[in-house]
């Protein structure tokens, strides 16, 4: 039963992905003129939804427990400055992961 | 044909290392919450979206109904159909136009918008060999996680920070190229208050409607302030 609803939810995320995918080609794919209003939100949401996904990460971090959501913004900081200094995705997410590894592992 | 191979697989050498390593990751997770490799090598191929899948794994530990499953799914995802925009002419000359569609993820996306390719290199074959190496890394990566999960000798607690920091890093990298700040601003405000509000297995949908309101509501400001900078 469980697993029918995981192969459930699975499909649904899937089709629902496409979708988002699909839109532009269903819209857009004649001759038809982008509106101003989806261009303009093109442009514009990314660095919006992408503040929304950080703060949806963090939102089990909890100020009231034993390490007052310390790993996670002393991760995040790693994270983000070692990116600002080095430009290097994959370094700042490895660092920021081991980082945070090591601060839930072994100081709290 | 070769020099095209070749030529397609050193671009995604980045996102090779990249996939392969937060594929590891949600593969990890998943096989943690209780699924074998099978669910990792299902969810890669047919969803194969980053975000989201890490995401899918918190669905999967119930409390999301279906609705708010289909919803966010299309909220967080969003933004892939703004991709799909700058492709819509390119992609309709492809014998693979379908693939190509499924498979536009952020770092596919990156790749092929910067993509410029030299003399005796095809460039739709190179273009749909990138997005399906992509997708390769990324199902290897899932899959190997998930199966080498219980056998890995070290405690992984808190592997899953890498979606996090992905997030970040894409987050620094909008920042710096955006022309106005207000946008990454009215986001977090809304997503804090929203948290705060509705709590953290409902905030995103008000958080994702207020912020695109508040947006909308100023984009005769921001219009002029994009076109002055």
């Amino acid at each position: 039963m469980i697993k029918e609803r995981a192969l459930l939810i699975i499909l649904l995320v899937a089709v629902c992905t496409l979708i988002t995918r699909l839109i532009p080609f269903v819209l857009f794919g004649g001759k038809r003129q982008v509106p101003k209003a989806v261009e303009y939100l093109g442009q514009i949401l990314p660095p919006a939804i992408m503040a929304t996904l950080v703060v949806y990460c963090l939102k089990g971090a909890d100020l009231f427990s034993a390490s007052h959501g310390i790993p996670e913004f002393v991760s995040v900081a790693v994270t983000a400055l070692l990116h600002v200094w080095k430009r290097n995705v994959l370094l700042s997410i490895a660092a920021g992961t081991a980082c945070y590894m090591s601060l839930v592992q072994v100081v709290f | 044909m070769k020099e095209t191979v070749r030529f397609a697989f050193l671009k995604t050498i980045p996102v090779m290392l990249g996939y392969l390593f937060l594929g590891l990751a949600f593969g990890l997770l998943l096989q943690e919450a209780g699924y074998s490799f099978w669910w990792a090598l299902l969810a890669s191929t047919i969803v194969y979206a980053g975000s989201i899948q890490f995401v899918l794994v918190s669905f999967l530990g119930g409390g999301t109904s279906l609705p708010a499953v289909a919803v966010m799914t299309l909220l967080i995802n969003s933004r892939h159909a703004f991709y799909g925009l700058s492709f819509v002419e390119k992609f309709r000359k492809m014998k693979t136009y379908p693939y190509m569609v499924f498979s536009l993820t952020d770092e596919t996306y990156s790749l092929l918008c910067s993509l410029k390719t030299p003399a005796g290199v095809d460039e739709k074959k190179a273009m749909f060999l990138i997005s399906l190496f992509d997708q390769m890394y990324w199902i290897a990566g899932s899959v190997a996680g998930a199966a080498l999960g219980q056998v890995l000798p070290f405690d992984m607690t808190g592997i899953d920070f890498a979606m996090t920091a992905l997030f970040v890093t894409i987050f620094v990298d909008q920042w710096r190229e955006a022309k106005s700040h207000l946008p990454a601003v009215a986001g977090l405000i809304s997503a804090i208050v929203c948290l705060l509000i509705f709590g953290g297995n409902n905030f995103i949908l008000p958080s994702l409607i207020i912020t695109v309101g508040v947006l909308m509501g100023l984009r005769g400001r921001l219009e002029q302030e994009v076109k002055e900078a």
